[in-house]
């Protein structure tokens, strides 16, 4: 019996079945292909219009959400405003307005607030892709995470994988948090416990505040920004004693098993988080994360688009 | 001469332990007999069969936004929705713009409230100067222009000398200080700290951050000797505190709202702001916590916190929208429906947390009971009328009401307000 997918918009990995995720996994995989190709295209989107809402400042996901949209064959808007947190929020409220009398057929957003994609989800008739809110979830970051690691390794079921850093702040590490675990691998979040809050135990990682102790277990290590625009709070006592017990380099890539994979979702601080013989060495695949998101959302327009539904009227 | 005869009610009066059925008689703004009255053959009569009959709701921490935002509540909206609430007595709360912190602010208020005549109206002053926590506003000025009570609510006082003159200087009149407990360098998330916040990606305002002040608080009223007044308690580890201090002699009291005695955290789920006040939305053990103190006395008093905004102003992104929820219309039918048929409280405890408690704490002498003399304000309380709240057919002037949709049983429909009948839903 063929997958149905029922879901309107992807707003977190949290409200999906590892089913659903798998499903989204394999359609990624079999769009993966139409990159290689020498017309880079797909007629899934034709005559729709994808709009990326993005309040917040982004390089990569913002160009990968259009490169993506673009080869569904999909019209593309871009929006972007940077708001303060401190500065009214009128615009998301209003900006949904206009755009929905525009007759959008997609919005990604991207948003400083947790729960402003569930806030448009409610407003809009269009459907909603969260591209990033606040510290809450990243979805297509964590799924393309997930596939990447799928890519490498086959599965994803038994894997050791930490997440090593800012995890408090980190709507990466929530989004692949809850992936992972539905999918059956084994999460640790590592970092100063100002960053890794215990109640991370509740949503099904485990916790550690070493390093050195976690990484001979690891099949992954996903090394997060340290964000250094949200450590105002003063959440650790200098970036170099931060580098020095967390920071991943080639010494302490030594106690690491040989054919661990690191990751990391950009952009990186090189020398603070990661040292760049690690982060361009033989075990990254860093590079690889930033093509596999295509593909990644790619399928997540094509599913939430209704895609299947509407292959009679494709060429 | 008017008289008002209210006919074969339940008259419930926990502040002197009466509960009968009987008559009560009101004469122009005062009341002149209870139980078996002489009624003047020309008394308009109600007739309240199969109703409660209690002394007028003192609702003790009420915003009222005027003056400064009377887009989001006015003296008078905000009377009138405490009316239909059955709430005649309003306690309102200084953190107006400007704030209430002279004798001229306090007489404002005390006569704009008149003026509405739907409730009374009696306002807080400030604390400190300016609301700003550093040095104590003129307290004699504002017990002359009519302030009840002392309180800088919506913010801790600041600095803890100033707090400790201040319920020191506040003996002089004999009025109580009431305290917002929150310690602001730790109460700078925008919910509850714990799993909920830590899953959605929204910084925490953990307990401890009220628990610190009320604990600091705590301190200070037994060394001083002053009278607190908690604001809004919320954890179990603050019920525990002031249970502590009170069984050590400290003169203290506190009050609690339904919107914490009901709504966990789990609410903010849906990231809509209208759960969102200070102190947060806390655990379901904080909230059994707080029923547990309401039962046994710890807590003395139900307020609701009432705090308009505008849609504009509320309706945001949950980290951007501003604190506080509405509540002086729908304070009664939630404790009836929570506590009352649930049997946390009896209805005698409920209804003296919302009589005769608040009166003794504010020294209002002539209300939150039935005797002859008194001030004739009087609600009468349907207990089993089942009724769903919609936010927009309620009287505030804002419709931030975290309760919209909910069934409730028990209401509020007759008030009467210094010999009249301001609301009569029968």
């Amino acid at each position: 019996m063929p997958f149905e997918w029922t879901h309107k918009h992807l707003l977190g990995l949290e409200y999906l079945t590892a089913e659903e995720i798998t499903h989204i996994l394999d359609t990624a995989e079999s769009l993966h292909e139409v990159s290689m190709r020498s017309i880079k295209k797909v007629p899934y989107l034709r005559g729709k219009v994808v709009v990326n809402l993005f309040f917040e400042p982004s390089t990569r996901t913002a160009l990968s959400f259009k490169l993506a949209a673009t080869r569904m064959s999909a019209d593309v808007l871009d929006f972007s405003k940077a708001t303060s947190s401190a500065a009214k929020g009128e615009t998301l409220v209003d900006t949904a307005k206009n755009i929905e009398a525009m007759g959008i057929d997609i919005v990604v957003v991207r948003h400083p607030v947790p729960g402003a994609a569930h806030r448009l989800a409610e407003m809009l008739d269009a459907s909603i892709v969260n591209a990033g809110d606040g510290a809450h979830e990243h979805p297509t970051q964590g799924l393309l995470d997930i596939f990447s690691i799928r890519r490498k390794l086959g599965k994803i079921e038994g894997l050791t994988v930490a997440i090593v850093g800012d995890i408090a702040h980190s709507r990466v590490a929530r989004s692949n948090i809850w992936g992972l675990t539905k999918l059956g691998a084994q999460v640790i979040c590592v970092g100063p416990p100002t960053l890794v809050p215990g109640a991370l135990r509740d949503m099904g990682a485990e916790i550690s505040y070493r390093l050195d102790d976690v990484l001979p277990e690891c099949d992954v290590v996903n090394m997060l920004r340290i964000q250094q625009e949200r450590q105002g709070a003063l959440n650790f006592p200098s970036l170099r004693e931060y580098s020095r017990l967390f920071g991943l380099n080639a010494e302490r890539m030594k106690k690491a098993k040989p054919d661990v994979i690191i990751m990391h979702p950009g952009p990186m601080n090189r020398g603070v988080e990661i040292t760049p013989d690690v982060a361009d060495g033989n075990r990254s695949i860093i590079l690889e994360q930033v093509t596999n998101g295509l593909a990644t959302r790619m399928a997540v327009f094509y599913l939430v688009s209704g895609g299947a539904q509407d292959d009679s009227a494709v060429d | 001469m008017t008289a008002l005869l209210i006919k074969g009610g339940r008259l419930l009066d926990p502040g002197k332990g009466l509960d009968e059925v009987g008559d009560l008689l009101i004469v122009d703004d005062r009341i002149e007999g209870v139980g078996k009255v002489d009624a003047p053959a020309d008394a308009t009569v109600i007739d309240a069969t199969g109703l409660v009959v209690v002394p007028g709701l003192i609702d003790m921490h009420v915003h009222l936004r005027e003056p400064g935002n009377d887009e989001e509540e006015t003296i008078d909206s905000g009377a009138k929705a405490a009316a239909f609430g059955g709430v005649t007595t309003v306690i309102a709360m200084p953190n107006t713009d400007p704030p209430i912190d002279t004798e001229a602010a306090a007489e404002f208020y005390r006569l704009q409230g008149k003026r509405s005549g739907m409730a009374n109206v009696y306002p807080v002053g400030c604390i400190t100067k300016e609301r700003k926590g550093e040095s104590l506003a003129e307290m004699g000025g504002l017990d002359r222009g009519g302030a009840i009570a002392f309180s800088d609510d919506g913010d801790s006082v600041r600095n803890t000398d100033v707090l400790r003159r201040g319920l020191m200087y506040a003996k002089m009149f004999d009025k109580p200080i009431l305290e917002h407990c929150e310690d602001p360098h730790l109460a700078i998330g925008v919910m509850n700290a714990g799993p909920v916040a830590v899953r959605l990606g929204l910084s925490g305002n953990p307990a401890a951050a009220e628990e610190i002040m009320v604990s600091r608080d705590l301190s200070l009223a037994e060394i001083t000797g002053g009278r607190l007044h908690i604001q809004h308690v919320s954890t179990g580890r603050a019920v525990d505190l002031i249970r502590r201090a009170k069984a050590e002699g400290v003169d203290v009291t506190c009050e609690a709202t339904p919107h914490h005695f009901t709504l966990t955290h789990d609410e903010v789920e849906s990231f809509n702001p209208v759960f969102k006040m200070r102190p947060p939305l806390r655990s379901a053990g904080d909230v059994a916590a707080v029923r547990e103190g309401l039962k046994d006395g710890a807590i003395d008093v139900i307020a609701s916190d009432h705090a308009p905004h505008s849609n504009e102003e509320k309706d945001l992104e949950f980290s951007l929208a501003p604190d506080g929820v509405i509540g002086v219309e729908t304070m009664l039918s939630v404790t009836l429906t929570e506590l009352v048929h649930t049997g946390v409280l009896t209805l005698g405890q409920a209804i003296e947390k919302m009589t005769a408690k608040p009166a003794k704490i504010l020294g209002l002498e002539d209300k939150g009971t039935f005797s002859a003399g008194k001030d004739a304000d009087v609600t009468i309380i349907d207990l089993e009328k089942s009724w769903t709240v919609d936010r927009l057919k309620l009287h505030s002037k804002s419709h931030n009401c975290p309760f919209h949709g909910r069934e409730m049983k028990g209401k509020a429909v007759i008030t009467v307000v210094r010999g009249r009948v301001v609301v009569n839903e029968r």
